[in-house]
């Protein structure tokens, strides 16, 4: 589903001219839960950037889906982030004073979704993350760190992306309400099957993932399969706090 | 996006920082206000200036002597209105002209009157029995001087309500008036009328006056067969300029006189003072409008602020809108629309109180305030056009921001 060739990004010109990836390729499958893990300046960032569609990358081929989006414009960009990519963030990034249902339907209002559709998906999508429903309407503000990233993980796959790319998502978090937020990735990706990419610079938190690629310097490191998947340990009663 | 969420994002937005939104839309809400209220006085000014323009009488023109003829050209001139050169029988000979539906004449000066112990100085006009009609003049008590009264050199007068009460005190009714006996010059003169209070009329009041036969103002005051003043009514408002070049080429005739540039008489068009009234009028309305239109313009440069201030503020919203999807367009529609809710907000309250305020003046009797439904349209197109102007720059400001960037941005 994704494959990317021979990825280099630099930025500035001439003396100042930086190369932040020197040709980084992979494959990953539908369905996989993917690690990307390096210490900070390994470029993974940037990746990160450019498989969000953010930016494009200064040479080599990035594939979606099929459909080669190395080289389109920013409009274009937008569309593919509209549709098939799912963004969660270390800081949240979630509407101040507006309400966790509102919050998570904002992708939808981008993407023309009627009313009564969005409200549904909206709703099913907080299920599916595990937010009580009494919390719907609350404003984002008035949540706990753990309850707010999965009021941002609600809204990363309530437009159904093909891809939910998760930057640094337990940064902002004590250990326990971490767990819940990988708890909650490696539920959607067991049950709901979907495609989740994790860039962390925490071994601990890559070993949630069940392929783990590591960064060096722009170059791919290591890429193995993680066959000792670490399951988060989620109490209940955890969950809901 | 739809209209509806977009709007509804714009409450948001606005909502969230009530005091900076409240102040901003302030600026425009003076802006617009004061632009309404100065230009509805402004226009209430020019029409009451008007219609006392238009009281002097209508479809009036007014025929003055002119400066007299020095010979040679040498000579101290007397001034204009100053000749001796004006005779009844200039007034009569005008009867004849086409167009001209009435002629009055006037013999005025300004006379020491006295009655009973009190006296005063006012204007004595020497008139002939069209003048009331001509003039608009209304009798309050008693009867206006006849042709009879003229050709008898009747000792009568009709007089003011001011030179009423500046003669026979603020509490003398006008029916009390009637009969009594006033000296003028010397000669005593029986007020047989009072006329209805005019106004000031802008040039002389209509008001302080005293109104006696032509022929006797000739007889005992002047001493002389001329005229003061030829007061003309042309039959409409559309033949005075026919009837005004008319009563030039008769008059020059009449005197003797084959270059008109050397004419010993002037024709005053009515139509001629109320344009040079108005343009003053609305060059002042102008005025007023302009200083308006300033506040205006710091309101409009108020919003850009505060709508600068909002990107920067909430650069990481626009950064996680353009990575969940948003467009350019939908970007800087969204600020643009958050500029133009301000400005018609503003646009709103500020016609309320602009035409509240003109109302308030208008209450006060002070100025007679119209509020121009041309000045309301005005001041919410250029609200309108303020917040597309003024909110267009922030709006592209944010449309343009990097999203990784922006979403980095602390």
């Amino acid at each position: 589903m994704i494959a990317i060739k021979n990825i280099t990004k630099n930025y500035g010109h001439g003396d100042t001219e930086f190369q932040a990836l020197k040709g980084v390729s992979f494959d990953i499958e539908d369905g996989e839960f993917v690690a990307i893990m390096g210490p900070s300046g390994s470029g993974k960032s940037t990746l990160m950037h450019i498989l969000g569609c953010l930016d494009t990358p200064t040479s080599g081929t990035y594939h979606l889906d099929g459909k080669d989006i190395s080289k389109l414009s920013d409009e274009e960009l937008a569309e593919i982030r509209k549709d098939k990519i799912g963004f969660v963030f270390q800081s949240f990034n979630l509407l101040p004073r507006t309400t966790v249902l509102r919050n998570v339907m904002l992708p939808l209002i981008y993407a023309g979704v009627g009313e009564s559709e969005r409200e549904a998906r909206a709703t099913k999508s907080l299920g599916d993350v595990g937010l009580p429903a009494t919390h719907f309407l609350h404003k984002s503000n008035e949540l706990s760190g753990g309850q707010i990233q999965r009021v941002a993980i609600a809204r990363s796959l309530v437009n159904n992306p093909s891809l939910i790319l998760a930057d640094e998502p337990t940064g902002n978090l004590d250990t326990k309400t971490g767990e819940i937020v990988l708890g909650t990735f490696q539920k959607l990706n067991k049950e709901g099957g979907r495609t989740i990419i994790l860039i962390t610079h925490e071994h601990d938190v890559a070993e949630h993932a069940k392929r783990i690629i590591t960064l060096r310097d722009g170059l791919i490191i290591s890429d193995v399969q993680n066959h000792k998947q670490k399951i988060a340990h989620v109490s209940h009663e955890v969950q809901t706090s | 996006m739809t209209l509806k969420d977009t709007l509804e994002e714009t409450y948001a937005a606005l909502s969230a920082n009530k005091t900076r939104s409240g102040l901003t839309v302030l600026g425009i809400v003076i802006g617009i206000s004061s632009v309404i209220a100065l230009v509805s006085i402004g226009q209430g000014a020019t029409a009451s200036i008007t219609s006392s323009v238009q009281s002097l009488g209508s479809n009036l023109l007014i025929i003055t002597p002119g400066a007299p003829r020095t010979a040679g050209g040498f000579g101290a001139s007397l001034g204009r209105g100053n000749a001796k050169t004006l005779t009844e029988a200039d007034a009569d000979a005008l009867l004849a002209v086409s167009n001209v539906a009435a002629v009055a004449s006037e013999v005025s000066g300004r006379y020491q009157v006295t009655a009973k112990g009190t006296n005063t100085n006012t204007t004595v006009d020497g008139v002939t029995s069209s003048y009331a009609s001509i003039k608009n003049l209304q009798i309050d008590q008693g009867n206006f001087i006849s042709d009879q009264q003229n050709t008898s050199l009747a000792k009568v007068a009709v007089i003011g309500p001011t030179t009423m009460t500046d003669l026979f005190g603020t509490d003398a009714q006008a029916a009390d008036a009637i009969g009594q006996a006033i000296r003028i010059k010397g000669v005593e003169f029986k007020i047989i009328g009072v006329t209805v209070a005019k106004g000031g009329s802008g040039f002389t009041n209509a008001d302080d006056m005293i109104y006696i036969p032509a022929l006797t103002a000739q007889r005992f005051l002047s001493g002389d067969k001329y005229l003061t003043t030829i007061d003309v009514q042309a039959a409409t408002a559309d033949s005075m300029t026919q009837a005004q070049s008319d009563i030039t080429d008769l008059l020059l005739t009449r005197h003797n006189i084959s270059d008109s540039t050397q004419a010993d008489f002037s024709v005053l068009n009515q139509a001629d003072i109320l344009a040079s009234v108005s343009s003053i009028t609305t060059t002042l309305t102008l005025l007023l409008g302009a200083i308006a239109g300033i506040s205006l313009l710091v309101g409009g440069i108020g919003i850009m602020n505060m709508m600068l201030t909002t990107v920067t503020e909430r650069t990481r919203e626009i950064g996680l809108r353009k990575a969940i999807g948003a467009k350019k367009s939908d970007i800087s529609r969204q600020f643009l629309i958050e500029a133009i809710a301000l400005t018609l907000v503003g646009g709103v309250i500020g016609i309320l109180l602009g035409s509240g305020i003109s109302l308030a003046v208008n209450l006060t009797g002070l100025v007679t305030t119209s509020i121009s439904f041309t000045a309301i349209a005005l001041a919410f197109g250029v609200s309108a056009a303020i917040g597309i102007i003024f909110g267009w720059y922030p709006a592209s400001r944010a449309a343009a921001l990097n999203p990784i960037e922006a979403l980095r941005y602390e």
